[in-house]
């Protein structure tokens, strides 16, 4: 089944993101099960008490109780599926790593049709922002006066990750909702205007190599939803310093 | 203690006593009308436009709501032609205006105009008008014996209601901004800041919701006050059962979304802010607006709805294929009781799972928890059902009609589509899953090869009970197989997608994306051939439909479409001629004495014995009045 | 038409036409008790608790998640409201009066009765829009803020309710109250299922007043 579905499912290059490929596949196995026994009984049926091979019917019918326990089966499997991969899964997936595990805080802030990404830069606080403030130049709304801001890195639609280093990404909207999904990091939240929702995860895989892994919006946001993506770039610790450095700071050009 | 009561009022004594007393004399009055009627026809605007009678307002429904339906399907085809083949030039584009398709070239605005109006014109004015306006409204006060619904005008007030409402929605087709464009799900803040297409879309929801609500009041009261005698609850036909749980569903899901269309008619016209965060800046302006609002309110009060509106749209489809299985395989159906009890138990969970729509909000362990457990729990009753009515086949004696195709289609795609709900339902496969097309295809799966194959057994199945007529039974097999074979090609491709993670409501069908681009160019294009051999296999239908329909217009019955063609044994086939008779439905109210399926009794000499028939032995129903060999000639066929 | 309207009994003729009598109309059936239009109200009363509730659950929501909400007292006008209270209090009694007296065979002050329900639900809706003005007068509009917003909208809908209310009166008080002569039960029981919707319009007033302008 896991090779099965692969087939379509793009690469897992998340650490929890195993967790949600086999709920995936468990669960199919259990739907195909169902749909191979049922199939099969049906195609029985049909052709068994088709008219012509059994003319009068049987008032009574079917007198086990088998289905009975298949549908107790059912259920069984459904309460493993829950309690024992989906619902550990979620607690992990909502609660943030712990500070010693030095996670890398980003911002992201979506609007019609772009991802703002925001580092805080050196001094891993992040500036203050202010609405009135927003511009084309200044998207984020920067308050150029916050000291903490001027060494944040602020970058369209480019988010570049170090590998095996949890992320913590706070996610929002300055417009209408967005979602920020990331298939191969097997992660996605709606970005919410007015809500800051974290969100992490640990990539341990790169694609220094070249491979092109995106960010899609997979909410409806208006006529640009379709072309609102981004890149994420995954690199070995040494390249995402060396980004890090070379990354313009957000009042660069002003 | 009612019995007892005695009241004077006025100048009346009424004896509550005597209710049935009252029954004996509608039943005469309806007599009595039934000669008048004959002599002076109520003008045809009384008759057939204005009606008060059940039956054509049921056929006004239904009629109306087939058009949307083709009409959803005609917008669906131009969005599958971008889809199939993004930016290229079709004529057909030019359908819609240049403003929306310029050169033939569908333009991404429009393509999102076309989306939320296929799924509002599908779910709202094609689905639900026809399985509960016109299956309802036509079969239900006939299958329980009444001679019209509790209250008639309503019922006119109901359709015309919904009429309005539709005419709404379409008008906004011709208003220069353009339809509604923010999905059917409409999410603020984007539609909060939308064209007023999506006013329209609010006043035409408020006269849809108005509607059902009218709807809904009058099927309940009707199926509880209106019985026959000996109708009791059990001896209830599943799709009178399934009807009724539809309506409570209708009447208390509905109200928030009045409400929350109100709240965000508020918001587009008084410039309030409930769905409006404060400091929201617009391409690049700030909005006026006071703020402080929250767009997720509108989420929980839409999905407060429009997850029991879901199954809105299985209950009746459900409900349809239970009456089609039972007659066509002869024998009652499995586990009756259990389906009656899975589906009220279906109604009342329904009201408790719409979260697992929004789990990627932001769901914190405990609620996500509680909604993935509901959603769990809420797939048994439908395991259930689907169980029955596998194991009514086992021992039956199957008939391979046209409507009994339709209705054995319907047990593995209503399966595969309500088995792919299961990973969505799991919040943790949710995360990969949300808002791709692999939700696409689950639903899809439920309502297009689902339900819109129970309408179509159902149109198949009593057409000739409405007519007099049957419909041809060659065309109907090649607009079965057809429909099969394109409708798999749409949908299953889908899951694919989704599980490479391709978003849906995408304007191009993701080509742009890496992770989509190498599914989506191989599939998309196929997929939309597939579409339009839907299209095409819909022809055969139309012409079978129509052919027929203007026959019995006209008159002419054909032979076969006797009284009781299929030879069923609930009350709308066993107690009243085809087409019934005018207001009033019945010669004389009929009397139950059986349940719902009394197919092949052990000592009936005939393998159906209607519910209005007293004794098992005579192989003669009162009300079909079928000659032995008829009624074996037509079993051969 | 006028020959069919000769040929039955005028109690079965409403308005030109013959119309098809439909069972448990007036009386009602013995195993349910009820008859049709009782139900059929109950059940509307049940979808508009939901409508009212979903309001309120806004409400509740909006304001737990507000920053900054203003409260009733100091921003709306408790002394209007109050009598309002009293005045949709008593319409409630005289509604059922109205019922009461009908009950009994006595139109005459059924229609008085009938007619003081009116009476106050004008009354009500004078003095509502006297309090709209008196807020309208202070800047206080729906999109002032999110309070002002969720109290437009709320008493508004409850005031379509009333207007509402008050035609079904109007309609019974004039062309409606023909009924009684041909059939005084069913008119009665009309009376009986409006009053009901009287008292759910009452209630839901009584739910928003403390919740508006005293919490
Ligand atoms: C008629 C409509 C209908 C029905 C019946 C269902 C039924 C179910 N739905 Fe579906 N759903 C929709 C219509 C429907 N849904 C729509 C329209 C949306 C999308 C809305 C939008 O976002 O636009 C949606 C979205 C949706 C989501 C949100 C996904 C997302 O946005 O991420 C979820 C998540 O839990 C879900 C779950 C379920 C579940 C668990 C069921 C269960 O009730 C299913 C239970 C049924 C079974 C388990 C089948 C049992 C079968 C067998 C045992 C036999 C099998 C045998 C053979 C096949 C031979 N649905
Ligand atoms: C009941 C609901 C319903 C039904 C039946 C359908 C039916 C179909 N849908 Fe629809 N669809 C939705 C509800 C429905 N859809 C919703 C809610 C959405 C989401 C919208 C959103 O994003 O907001 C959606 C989205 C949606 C998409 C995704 C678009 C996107 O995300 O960008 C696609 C893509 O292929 C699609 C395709 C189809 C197709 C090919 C059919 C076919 O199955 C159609 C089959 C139709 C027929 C076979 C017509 C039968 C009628 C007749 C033959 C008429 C006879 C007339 C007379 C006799 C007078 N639909
Ligand atoms: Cu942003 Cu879709
Ligand atoms: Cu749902």
């Amino acid at each position: 089944m896991r090779e099965f579905l692969n087939q379509w499912m793009p690469i897992d290059a998340s650490a929890h993101g195993h967790q949600v490929d086999d709920l995936i596949v468990l669960t199919h196995w259990l739907m195909a099960v169902l749909f191979v026994v049922w199939g099969a009984y049906f195609l029985f049926c049909l052709y068994r008490f088709n008219a012509k091979r059994h003319p009068r019917a049987d008032y009574i019918g079917a007198r086990t109780h088998v289905s009975t326990y298949g549908e107790l089966g059912v259920a069984v499997v459904e309460v493993v599926l829950l309690a024992g991969l989906s619902i550990p899964a979620w607690y992990k997936w909502t609660h943030l790593p712990q500070k010693d595990k030095n996670p890398i805080e980003i911002h992201v802030v979506a609007e019609q049709f772009a991802w703002n990404i925001h580092y805080p830069g050196p001094d891993g606080v992040f500036g203050r922002s202010d609405p009135k403030l927003m511009s084309s130049t200044n998207p984020l709304g920067l308050d150029p006066k916050d000291p903490n801001a001027k060494d944040d890195i602020v970058t369209l639609n480019n988010l570049h990750l170090p590998v095996n280093r949890a992320a913590v990404i706070h996610v929002t909207s300055k417009d209408v909702i967005h979602s920020f999904k990331l298939p191969v990091m097997r992660s996605e939240q709606d970005a919410i205007p007015g809500m800051d929702v974290p969100i992490h995860f640990t990539p341990i895989k790169t694609n220094d190599n070249g491979d092109r892994w995106e960010i899609a919006c997979a909410q409806l946001c208006g006529l640009g939803h379709y072309r609102m993506r981004g890149q994420l770039f995954v690199h070995g610790a040494a390249e995402f310093d060396k980004w890090m450095k070379s990354a313009p700071t957000a009042f660069a050009t002003q | 203690m009612a019995l007892k009561r005695q009241v004077r009022v006025g100048n009346q004594w009424m004896y509550a006593r005597d209710a049935w007393r009252t029954l004996e004399e509608a039943r005469r009055v309806t007599l009595e009308e039934e000669r008048l009627q004959q002599q002076h026809e109520l003008p045809f605007i009384r008759k057939y436009v204005f009606s008060t009678d059940h039956k054509v307002i049921g056929l006004q429904y239904g009629f109306t709501a087939l058009c949307f339906l083709l009409l959803g399907f005609c917008l669906m085809i131009l969005m599958r032609l971008q889809l199939g083949w993004p930016g290229q030039a079709f004529s057909v584009m030019k359908l819609i205006g240049a403003m929306r398709a310029p050169g033939g070239v569908l333009l991404p605005e429009a393509y999102n105009q076309l989306g939320a109006m296929h799924g509002t014109i599908m779910i709202f004015l094609g689905i639900v008008p026809l399985a509960v306006g016109a299956f309802g409204n036509y079969l239900v006060p006939l299958q329980i014996g009444a001679p019209d619904m509790a209250f008639p005008k309503l019922n006119m007030a109901s359709y015309w209601c919904y009429f309005v409402g539709g005419v709404i929605m379409l008008s906004s087709f011709f208003y220069s901004g353009g339809t509604a464009n923010s999905g059917w799900t409409s999410y603020p803040p984007l539609s909060d800041i939308a064209t007023h297409g999506q006013t329209f879309w609010l006043c035409g929801m408020v006269f849809l919701i108005t509607s059902s609500l009218l709807g809904s009041v009058n099927f309940l009261v009707t199926i509880i006050q209106l019985r026959a005698k000996g109708m009791t609850l059990m001896r209830f036909p599943f799709f009178v059962w399934a009807q009724f749980v539809t309506s409570f569903l209708l009447l208390l899901a509905f109200p928030p979304l009045e409400a929350a269309a109100v709240l965000q008619m508020m918001d587009r016209l008084a410039g309030t802010s409930f769905f409006l965060p404060s400091g929201l800046v617009v391409s690049g302006q700030v909005l006026p607006n006071a703020g402080g609002g929250n767009p997720l309110l509108w989420q929980h009060l839409f999905w407060f709805l429009a997850h029991p509106e879901v199954y809105v749209l299985i209950l009746p489809a459900m409900g349809i294929i239970a009456e089609i299985i039972a007659n066509n395989t002869r024998k009652p159906l499995w586990g009756y009781r259990s389906m009656v009890g899975a589906v009220i138990f279906l109604g009342f969970m329904s009201f408790v799972v719409w979260a697992h729509h929004m789990f990627l909000t932001g769901m914190g362990t405990v609620i996500s928890a509680f909604f993935q457990t509901t959603t769990m729990i809420i797939s048994i009753p439908s395991v259930i059902v689907l169980s029955a009515l596998f194991i009514s086949l086992w021992g039956g004696s199957i008939r391979f009609n046209t409507p009994m195709l339709f209705a054995l289609a319907f047990l593995p795609m209503f399966g595969i589509g309500g088995l792919t709900g299961l990973p969505l339902g799991l919040a943790t496969a949710d995360l990969h899953l949300h808002d791709t097309y692999y939700v696409i295809g689950h639903f899809h799966y439920v309502v297009a090869p689902g339900t819109i194959f129970a309408m179509f057994a159902g149109v198949y199945y009593w057409f000739p009970k409405i007519s007099g007529r049957r419909l041809n039974e060659f065309w109907g097999k090649v607009h079965f197989w057809i429909s099969l074979v394109c409708i798999n090609g749409i949908f299953f491709p889908m899951f694919m997608q989704g599980l490479a993670g391709v978003s849906r409501r995408l304007y191009d069908g993701g080509i742009q994306y890496a992770h989509a681009k190498a599914i989506a160019e191989q599939t998309n294009p196929f997929m939309s051939v597939c579409a339009i051999g839907l299209l095409c296999a819909q022809v055969p239908f139309l012409i079978n439909f129509f052919y027929n329909a203007i026959l019995a217009l006209l008159g002419r019955r054909n032979e076969i479409a006797n009284q009781n063609p299929w030879q069923a044994t609930t009350l709308e086939w066993a107690a009243t001629t085809s087409p019934p008779l005018g207001h009033g439905n019945f010669e004389v109210i009929p009397v139950v004495y059986r349940g719902p399926y009394e197919y092949s009794l052990p000592d009936s000499a005939t393998d159906w014995t209607p519910q209005n028939q007293e004794s098992v032995e005579p192989a003669l129903p009162p009300g079909g009045g079928m000659l032995p060999e008829v009624a074996v000639a037509q079993r051969e066929m | 038409m006028d020959a069919h309207a000769h040929a039955i009994d005028a109690g079965h003729d409403h308005g030109g036409h013959h119309e098809l009598e439909i069972p448990f109309n007036v009386a009602p059936r013995p195993d349910t008790g009820v008859y049709n239009a009782k139900l059929g109200v109950w059940l509307f009363l049940a979808s508009e608790v939901m409508l009212f509730g979903a309001l309120f659950s806004s409400l509740i929501l909006l304001r737990t998640g507000a920053a900054h909400w203003p409260v009733g007292k100091d921003t709306l006008h408790v002394l209007p409201a109050t009598i309002n209270t009293f005045v949709l209090i008593l319409s409630s009694v005289t509604v059922v009066l109205a019922w009461a007296n009908l009950r009994l065979g006595d139109l005459k002050m059924g229609r008085i009765f009938i007619g003081v329900t009116l009476l106050c639900g004008l009354i009500f809706m004078l003095i509502k829009a006297y309090e709209y003005n008196l807020s309208f007068s202070h800047e206080h509009f729906p999109k002032t803020n999110n309070f002002f917003a969720i109290y437009f909208t709320m008493t508004g809908l409850h005031g379509l309710h009333v207007l509402g209310g008050m035609i079904v009166f109007a309609y019974f008080l004039t062309f409606g109250s023909k009924m009684w002569k041909t059939e005084p039960a069913r008119f009665t029981n009309r009376i009986e299922v409006v009053g009901l919707y009287w008292h759910f319009v009452d209630l839901v007033w009584i739910f928003l007043f403390p919740t508006l302008y005293l919490l």
